[in-house]
């Protein structure tokens, strides 16, 4: 057993795990934020990503220890109040999700997408970036149109800033 | 149509959790004292189970207990059963073998559970599960169709010699053989339709939880239809009664048919969770997903077709062997008979048709329904067929179709099906407009001049949705009615639940079905909740699967809707003192025709629970149910047109463009019904391209994990051109048909007509991986 201290969406967490531990069970398990899911055991779905010191990474292939010291942020986390975040309502507007459940991990890394991309998106990048989430509702032609959609939101929301 | 009415494209209200990660799945439900189970599963795909010694796991940290198949038996907890009669050719009934929860005796196939470990933790049922040892007696086995049917091959159930479960027919046997002696031209045609998983990207999971006092069971579950799961456990599987077991289905991450049945994992926690006294989680892994979710397709078919000297379409024979697994699963002999035969008309007139379709066990996980269930391989072994007339023909595809489509409704098929209504030639129209069906053959000269292979496929689909008639499916063997229920509470302010038999696991239900709430009394959708997926709230339900949540569940909501109208116009005439014949609804308001006399919704529904000044002998309250039973199957429709360039060098595809002109009828919201087509175009891109679930001849899953089995991904699909034609279905009450399976349906045929057309033969199976397309190119 092992103390992890990192802080997730903004707060200081310690918890007492077993060393095997997964990020993604520290997470759900030990933290309750059970937004991040597990949708496979080969770290091939993505329905686990979060962002670790602002980088998208399958929770599931990192150890809860090898995130100590780490700023993690979930889906839990990226939202202001009741504002939500430019992604988060793309995907809401542009009927990018269905089931929900390969969302979570969807928009994670579609905001890692956007903020290495900037404005240059177009429709095959996102869909060669997104080659790590798979989602079997959707057919990802909503999920592209959200991502570019949020594209524009989060450059116009940054050229604000 | 009001805003949020019918025919409105309204953002979802259920999205805002799920982008916020506030779902609530079922592996995100903790409960007090909770323990998690792990399953020791067989690593072989037939083998006797000589003995299992858990003595070891039995003292490791955490372990609650070690539970076996024998155990499971002898405190007589039922097999698991296949709810839908099936009758050989020879009268006699499909032969079913015996399937315990856990396998007493004999495993037969890979993952087969044989025990169960209950520990504290996850981490600790784990390791305690690789330290039961459980000794094994190997036994060839059959892993595959052809291997099963084999003489000589290895038997898998003692009540089903030569390992067959049926050998049925339907159709006119003698007017086909008499239609094929006048044919000018016979085609012919031998096709596979390939082994596929469906993959919700939920695992499956299950909490069980025993209240000892009350001697109840309640179960958490990820279904599709929650109280088919809590009758089939207490009238077949001895659990408990109905009233000691409720189920619920909280949020579900996508079913795809998948998560219809009831699986040995929950029983196996229901049974555990009394004997340990503590509430027992299990969430399956993927890996155990693919071994024990039930697979779709698996067939192996010979069709041939008559045409006259005028290429009209005279007779169609097919013979189909359907691997059903090792063990029958809740409707499986239902897929390969009732889904998959009754369709094979398509949207042709053919005057004689005669189908065989034996179903055999193997050594494989469950084979039963996955989207579109045997739809899917009646539309492609149909289109492949004509796609290869049209070319032995020398005629052109979509012409052959269109020369043949059915233009005369109610039609009547010779397999079983009237198709209410339909305009096939409209959206084989919208469909070649929106390609430029007109342009291919420039644009194919084009490519070919830029060494390109270049190829267009049609696909012409059909499907029997709304599943069905209770009458109808009760006549041909079906185990339980299909009808759905709904129930309208308006609340004294005005606010309205709406509780549904339907179980959404994707589907947008909690906006549609509001919607129709919204076009009707004039609510807005905020003020509307759907309430479903527990037993405990919701009166009974058969559930979701076969594109029946609108066409049954919605019409259901609307009949008792109708209910609550006729109610409160009767307190809203009696507090305007008019006369009811002159009250309307508009907008949420009760009025009286010719006056400026009215009241607001609320108003009724607080004079309904206050009860001060009802009309005489008048109950008081406002809410109402309803039970719909349809009097026919839909049949939604349609044409789905791929255009693609093939790498020769490379066998690789890409897609140049997708068109889909579904018929749905009405559509409620035109948004969450294009997400519908976008899904199934993808599995059904999927099944043509990608996927396809391998067993070696030892039985072996070759393609147990993401990383063998190759689902979709974003940068395999394009993006899809969607259109729309109308007939409204005149068998509901909303003219709806049912949009939930149709992308799956029709996919797969459009690609590989798309494929051997660039290719220019027809020598091609699923999944039409670079690889093949590259041998089916270069010999």
């Amino acid at each position: 057993m092992s103390t992890v201290k990192l802080t997730v969406n903004g707060k200081a967490v310690s918890a007492e795990v077993e060393d095997r531990t997964l990020l993604v069970n520290l997470l759900r398990d030990h933290l309750n934020l059970t937004g991040t899911h597990v949708g496979c055991d080969t770290s091939q779905c993505g329905a686990c990503v979060v962002h670790i010191d602002g980088r998208a990474v399958k929770s599931c292939t990192v150890l809860a220890g090898q995130a100590s010291g780490s700023n993690v942020i979930t889906i839990e986390g990226i939202s202001k109040g009741d504002e939500l975040h430019p992604m988060q309502a793309a995907f809401r507007d542009n009927h990018g999700l269905q089931c929900g459940y390969c969302t979570p991990g969807m928009i994670m890394s579609a905001i890692d997408i956007v903020n290495r991309y900037g404005g240059n998106l177009d429709e095959d990048t996102v869909r060669q970036e997104l080659e790590g989430n798979i989602c079997r509702c959707t057919g990802y032609h909503n999920i592209v149109k959200s991502v570019l959609d949020a594209a524009g939101r989060m450059n116009v929301a940054q050229a604000a800033e | 149509m009001g805003v949020e009415g019918i025919g409105a494209s309204v953002v979802r209200k259920e999205d805002r959790r799920f982008i916020t990660g506030k779902g609530r799945y079922v592996d995100d439900i903790k409960l007090q004292g909770m323990t998690h189970a792990q399953f020791v599963r067989s690593p072989h795909a037939h083998a006797k189970v000589k003995s299992i010694d858990s003595s070891a796991a039995m003292k490791m940290p955490g372990v609650v207990g070690v539970l076996t198949g024998k155990q499971i038996v002898d405190d007589k907890i039922g097999n698991l059963i296949c709810g839908w009669a099936i009758t050989s050719k020879d009268g006699t009934p499909m032969k079913m073998g015996a399937w315990p929860a856990m396998a007493p005796e004999t495993v037969r196939f890979v993952g087969q559970a044989v025990a169960v470990v209950i520990a504290e933790t996850k981490n600790q049922a784990r390791d305690a599960a690789d330290a039961v040892i459980v000794n094994y007696e190997e036994l060839p086995a059959a892993a595959d169709i052809r291997a099963a049917i084999k003489p000589g091959a290895p038997q898998l159930h003692p009540e089903a010699p030569g390992n067959v479960i049926y050998d049925w027919t339907l159709g006119d046997e003698a007017a086909v053989k008499d239609a094929f002696g006048k044919a000018a031209n016979v085609v012919s045609l031998e096709l596979t339709n390939n082994r596929l998983v469906p993959n919700a990207m939920e695992p499956r999971a299950a909490i069980a939880e025993y209240n000892e006092a009350e001697e109840h069971f309640t179960l958490y579950t990820t279904s599709q239809n929650p109280h088919v799961a809590r009758l089939v456990l207490s009238a077949f599987y001895n659990i408990a009664q109905e009233h000691k077991l409720r189920v619920i289905a909280p949020d579900v991450g996508g079913g795809f048919g998948s998560k219809i049945y009831i699986y040995p994992e929950e029983m196996v926690a229901l049974w555990a969770s009394k004997k340990v006294r503590r509430p027992v989680k299990w969430t399956g892994d993927r890996t155990e997903a693919f071994l024990t979710d039930a697979h779709g397709r698996d067939h192996i078919s010979k069709a041939e077709m008559a045409f006259d000297k005028d290429n009209k379409i005279l007779a169609l024979r097919v013979k189909t062997h359907a691997n059903l697994g090792a063990y029958m699963s809740l409707f499986s002999s239902a897929v390969p008979t009732y889904l998959y035969a009754t369709l094979l008309s398509g949207q042709y007139n053919i005057p004689a048709i005669f189908a065989e379709i034996i179903t055999v066990y193997t050594n494989t996980a469950p084979v039963d329904a996955y989207r579109g269930a045997g739809r899917p391989e009646a539309s492609y072994l149909l289109e492949r067929l004509m796609e290869t007339a049209a070319r032995q023909l020398k005629v052109d595809p979509a012409e052959l179709r269109r020369k043949n489509f059915i233009t005369q409704f109610p039609h009547q098929t010779p397999v079983i099906f009237a198709y209410d209504v339909g305009d096939f030639g409209a959206s084989l129209d919208a469909a070649m407009k929106a390609i430029d069906y007109a342009g291919f053959a420039a644009r194919k000269a084009k490519a070919k001049s830029e060494g390109k292979l270049r190829g267009i496929g049609v696909s012409c689909y059909i499907e029997a949705c709304g599943i069905a008639p209770s009458k109808a499916v009760g006549s041909l063997g079906a185990g339980v009615g299909l009808w759905e229920s709904a129930e309208v509470r308006v609340n004294p302010v005005g606010t309205i639940e709406v509780l549904t038999g339907s179980h959404s696991h994707g589907q947008g239900h909690e906006t549609t079905f509001a919607q129709l709430i919204a076009e009707r009394l004039g609510v807005p959708i905020s003020q509307v909740q759907i309430v479903h997926g527990d037993t405990d709230k919701v009166q009974f339900g058969m559930g979701t699967y076969g594109s029946r949540s609108l066409a049954v569940g919605g019409s259901a909501i609307v009949k008792a809707m109708e209910k609550v109208e006729a109610k409160a116009k009767k307190i809203a005439s009696h507090l305007l003192e008019a006369s009811e014949g002159d009250i309307v609804i508009e907008n949420g308001e009760f009025k009286v025709t010719g006056t400026d006399k009215s009241i607001a919704l609320p108003m009724v529904a607080l004079a309904a629970y206050t009860a001060h000044n009802l009309p005489d002998g008048m109950e008081p309250g406002l809410k109402e149910t309803a039970f719909y039973d349809p009097t026919n199957f839909t049949f939604p429709a349609g044409s789905y047109i791929c255009e693609l360039e093939v790498d020769s060098g490379t066998g690789k595809t890409s897609f140049v463009n997708f068109v889909a002109a579904d018929d749905f009828g009405r559509l409620i919201n035109p948004m969450i019904v294009e997400g519908q087509v976008h899904g199934g175009l993808a599995q059904g891109i999927g099944q043509a391209l990608l996927e396809g679930a391998i067993y070696d001849s030892s039985g072996q899953l070759v393609t147990a994990s993401f990383m063998d089995y190759t689902m979709p991904r974003a940068d395999d699909l394009p993006s899809f051109k969607l259109s729309h034609t109308t007939t409204l279905c005149p068998g509901n009450p909303l003219g709806v048909k049912g949009c939930g399976e149709a992308g799956a349906i029709g996919a797969s045929a459009a690609v590989i007509n798309a494929i051997t057309d660039a290719i220019g033969h027809n020598k091609l199976e699923m999944p039409a991986t670079p690889d093949r397309v590259w041998h089916a190119i270069h010999g």
